[in-house]
């Protein structure tokens, strides 16, 4: 990235304006669609303005892991696909695309949200596995909180296969059975790019920031994950601050995940 | 006898008939079958006495000579810098068409242009091949400092420039801010903060309203709309932009 255009934007965002005309914590506009996805379980498209992103749910009857013989399997992946973005590249997992699914598996594993003994089909002998994948379409930044609502939005709406008596499951027929979701955890994550917080922010801006912090809470405020990144230290009440952004932004996309069924 | 099938500023479809017969001609973006012309790209139809071409609606950059545009550097090579031009192809600049001074051999060659860094330029040559040349000697041909680079459809950049460049003065007078809009579909801007964000906007409008007629009258009242500042009529002695 050229660095005088990054010096640009931290110049700009000094006078409160951002290089796309949002406020600071503004949200590009939200839409999410459900159940597309024909041969996923359960599927969501989140865009925040341009950008898109894909997430898909695979259930599957899986022996348990030995030590948790009674819970389910619960798994989210997450892919950085070359078509995205043109600096993305094959191979294996970059840094980013494992820590979006890490962060986003945290928040759903923490706040409780499936209740893993509830999977449990055969104690020790058979569970079910709930597979989350997250692929972004159009790479526009953002993408640990629009691969969080992808994910839990994609959970709202994912139904059980039909397991045919002999054990094995059809996928084609679906049962009327859902997830029983006890929480919805959404990711917002606060940037600092000097002295500003920002929510939201796009791939340039992303280059830019000094720090940021992902907080994941449900509906209640309660916090059950959080994630600091970027080189430059967080102060005492920067960290609050930025919990009290990501709280109130949280609400916001919550608003637009209850609209989902 | 020769007929032609489809009517001129019509859109036509790859493979689409566009004539019959040997007395039309085939010119960009049509080819020849039998006695048949074809469209082999989605565009517009135009017909020059018997030459038939088709004017695509959207793309990638074309290179051609002579023309100004804004490259990206995209690697540094041993005689040069190669640069993204929004284009299939790649242009090559070549040490002696960089710099004024002499660059000797060997020397550090991110002193003059880095990674990453935009260049205006203007292309030297185009070969059979597609292999492009360009210069960064000439008037306002410079490396960029500050400001930002925004992509717009190359095909619409007849239409952000204006005749003589009236729609990019007026962009410029309304908004203070200075443009430099490569043929290629790169347009550098910078300016105010607030100002940059309505001069993006605007120039998003002018690729998306390109085709209704009243442009540059719409245009003018989205400006001093959002800059709530009256544009005078053009000066057609402040026309700086030269690229067209």
């Amino acid at each position: 990235m050229n660095q005088e255009i990054l010096e640009h934007i931290k110049n700009s965002l000094k006078k409160g304006v951002r290089i796309d005309g949002r406020k600071p914590d503004e949200i590009r506009k939200v839409t999410i669609e459900t159940g597309f996805l024909t041969t996923a379980e359960g599927s969501a498209r989140v865009k925040f303005g341009d950008a898109e992103v894909l997430a898909g749910i695979k259930m599957a009857l899986e022996k348990p892991y030995p030590d948790t013989p009674e819970d389910g399997v619960l798994m989210v992946n997450s892919e950085l696909l070359p078509l995205s973005n043109p600096e993305f590249e094959a191979g294996p997992p970059s840094i980013d695309s494992i820590e979006t699914a890490r962060v986003i598996d945290r928040g759903i594993r923490e706040s409780k949200t499936i209740d893993t003994k509830a999977l449990c089909v055969e104690k020790g002998e058979k569970v079910w596995s709930v597979a989350i994948d997250i692929v972004p379409i159009n790479y526009e930044g953002n993408l640990i909180d629009m691969g969080g609502l992808a994910a839990i939005a994609a959970l709202k709406t994912a139904r059980f296969p039909l397991v045919k008596d002999d054990g094995t499951i059809d996928y084609h027929e679906r049962t009327d059975k859902k997830l029983d979701l006890k929480k919805m955890p959404i990711p917002v994550t606060v940037c600092k790019i000097g002295d500003v917080f920002i929510v939201d922010p796009t791939d340039e801006e992303e280059k830019a920031i000094d720090a940021r912090l992902t907080v994941t809470s449900i509906d209640d405020k309660t916090l059950c994950a959080l994630q600091k990144g970027g080189d430059h230290p967080l102060s005492e009440t920067d960290i609050n601050d930025m919990v009290e952004l990501a709280l109130k932004k949280a609400g916001e996309l919550r608003k637009a995940l209850e609209e989902v069924n | 006898m020769s007929e032609l099938l489809a009517k001129e500023r019509e859109v036509v479809v790859p493979g689409q008939v566009l004539a019959n017969g040997i007395d039309y001609i085939p010119g960009n973006g049509t080819y020849r079958h039998d006695d048949k012309v074809l469209a082999n790209r989605l565009g517009i139809l135009s017909v020059e006495g018997k030459v038939l071409k088709t004017m695509p609606l959207a793309g990638r950059y074309m290179p051609k000579k002579d023309d100004v545009i804004i490259g990206r550097v995209d690697d540094i090579l041993m005689s040069g810098w190669r640069l993204e031009i929004n284009s299939p192809y790649s242009a090559v600049l070549p040490l002696k068409d960089a710099s004024f001074d002499f660059i000797a051999k060997g020397a550090d060659l991110t002193k003059y242009f880095k990674l990453d860094d935009y260049v205006v330029v203007k292309i030297t040559q185009v070969t059979s091949q597609n292999l492009v040349d360009v210069t960064a000697k000439g008037q306002g041909l410079r490396k960029l400092r500050g400001g930002r680079v925004i992509k717009v459809n190359p095909q619409k950049v007849p239409r952000i420039i204006g005749k003589k460049g009236s729609m990019v003065s007026m962009l410029k007078r309304a908004t203070d801010c200075k443009v430099i809009v490569g043929q290629n579909g790169f347009v550098w801007i910078e300016g105010s903060p607030e100002m940059e964000v309505i001069i993006v906007r605007a120039i998003r409008k002018i690729e998306t309203e390109s085709h209704y007629s009243g442009l540059t009258e719409s245009l003018k009242g989205f400006l001093e709309k959002e800059t709530g500042k009256k544009i005078e009529d053009d000066a057609p002695e402040n026309n700086d932009q030269k690229v067209n």
